[in-house]
């Protein structure tokens, strides 16, 4: 048997609760549009609430993402079977062709270094790297980003190139202590400056949330034809010069393949290339600093 | 009589479990399989989830619990804050104020309140992004998303029947 009091809590609450129930939902509603505002007003509190929340599930995803590379894994080793012998005759060949090129660049480092030590060149600033396994994808519905399991504590900073052995995928927009946010370079948001290789004329590489990003400001001078390499410019200060970005697919509309596979993306390198730019000057001061 | 602890965990374990399902989809969908195209339909799971335990359990699913799995998934997937919380309460709403329509009848009519509510919450959901992120999203992908998500209801509605049959009752 239950005593009266708690009958008579019993009694009370079951009003209040339906009152609170009315007005819940509504608040809810509004809290949703007060976080859509505050989170578009920049403020670091937004931005603290989503990096801590991203610490700390990131070992959970972290934890799910290896099996699941795993069975990603598996069917790739099947579909590779199929076609081993096939593929074997092809990487004789491109072994053969890299060998030749392998000559080609010692000599030319040879010479480069040389080159160098007689124009007194001061030698590139020098970098820093951390691999890390991007542990969550949004899938890029409306945003191009991928989550990575390694923040400022590992020496990851904000603004920091993010690339795979194939070129730049991108840069760290969000920094947490265990975990990281890069912008993948087909976001909406994402500027990068880049060049033409050959031709070394600046563009600026725009995301619009399609696979092919596009190239903005070129130079009316500028005649770029199809398959012609985009390398970062460097312009700007995050990342240096050269970088591998992707190739020139359609002229008309100035649309860029980037070397990167996106929907592959399962382990990445960040770079520090310890260059003083806009964007790392206005790092929030966490992390790293505090210590 | 009064529970014992076991009883009491063995409890809590049930009434979290429709929260948990929801988390569990919800991770499904970030983490990187690296098939294209699998992220589209995962989300989707999310969403129905919500709308399953708001019509059949209300009592479980809050619509704090629909506002708090929203943050996390926002948090997760770098969308601004609060759309994916916007989306899981319009899909909420829908349900808590049609479940006397809903419970006894033919299913095709719970099925359609959620593609009434998936739809919504799509353009909600894109018409938002495109504002704070400050350029117009194609509208196919969340489009195509919603479909997904009307689509397999049916087969995410008999894992999520047999989770409410065997652990929450």
């Amino acid at each position: 048997m239950r005593e009266p009091g708690y009958r008579f809590a019993r009694r009370l609450a079951v009003p209040l609760r339906g009152l609170a129930h009315r007005f819940v939902y509504p608040l809810l509603v509004l809290g949703a549009f007060a976080l859509m505002i505050l989170g578009k007003a920049d403020l670091i509190l937004i931005e603290r609430m989503r990096a801590t929340m991203a610490d700390a599930l990131a070992p959970i995803l972290s934890f799910m993402s290896e099996p699941a590379a795993r069975v990603a894994d598996v069917i790739e080793h099947g579909r590779e079977l199929v076609r081993l012998r096939e593929e074997n005759v092809q990487l004789r060949q491109e072994n053969e062709r890299l060998r030749q090129w392998q000559v080609v660049a010692n000599r030319l480092e040879q010479e480069n270094a040389q080159l160098r030590d007689l124009a007194r060149l001061t030698a590139e600033p020098p970098s820093s790297m951390v691999s890390a396994r991007v542990v969550a994808d949004a899938g890029g519905i409306f945003v191009h980003s991928v989550l990575i399991g390694a923040g400022a504590k590992a020496g990851v900073g904000k603004g920091n190139a993010v690339m795979t052995s194939e070129g730049l995928a991108g840069r760290v927009a969000t920094l947490g202590d265990r975990s990281a946010r890069v912008l993948l370079l087909t976001d909406l948001n994402s500027r990068i400056p880049v060049m033409i290789e050959s031709t070394r004329e600046r563009a600026m590489l725009a995301g619009d949330n399609s696979h092919q990003p596009r190239l903005l400001y070129l130079p009316s001078t500028a005649h770029p034809s199809a398959g012609e390499r985009i390398v970062t410019s460097g312009d700007g200060g995050s990342f240096p010069p050269g970088l591998p970005v992707g190739v020139i697919t359609d002229i008309g509309t100035l649309r860029v393949q980037p070397f990167v596979d996106f929907n592959r993306l399962e382990f990445i390198r960040v770079i520090d290339f310890k260059i003083e730019g806009p964007v790392v000057q206005t790092e929030v001061p966490r992390g790293r600093d505090r210590r | 009589m009064t529970p014992t602890a076991a009883e009491r965990m063995d409890d809590w374990g049930r009434r979290l479990a429709p929260f948990a399902t929801v988390l569990v989809l919800l991770f499904f969908g970030l983490v990187p399989f690296g098939v294209p195209g699998l992220p589209l339909i995962a989300p989707a799971g999310t969403q129905i989830a919500v709308f399953y335990w708001a019509v059949y359990r209300p009592d479980l699913m809050p619509p704090l619990a629909a506002f708090g799995l929203g943050f996390i998934q926002d948090a997760l997937a770098g969308t601004p804050l609060g759309i994916a919380s916007l989306a899981f309460l319009i899909l909420h709403g829908i349900a808590v104020n049609q479940r006397k329509t809903f419970i006894g009848k033919p299913f095709l009519l719970v099925w359609l309140g959620l593609a009434v509510g998936a739809l919504l919450a799509a353009f909600a959901s894109w018409a938002l992004a495109s504002a704070l992120l400050g350029g117009v999203i194609p509208l196919e992908r969340p489009l195509f998303q919603a479909l997904a998500t009307i689509a397999l209801f049916p087969c995410f509605c008999w894992v999520l029947v047999r989770i409410h049959r065997g652990v929450v009752h």
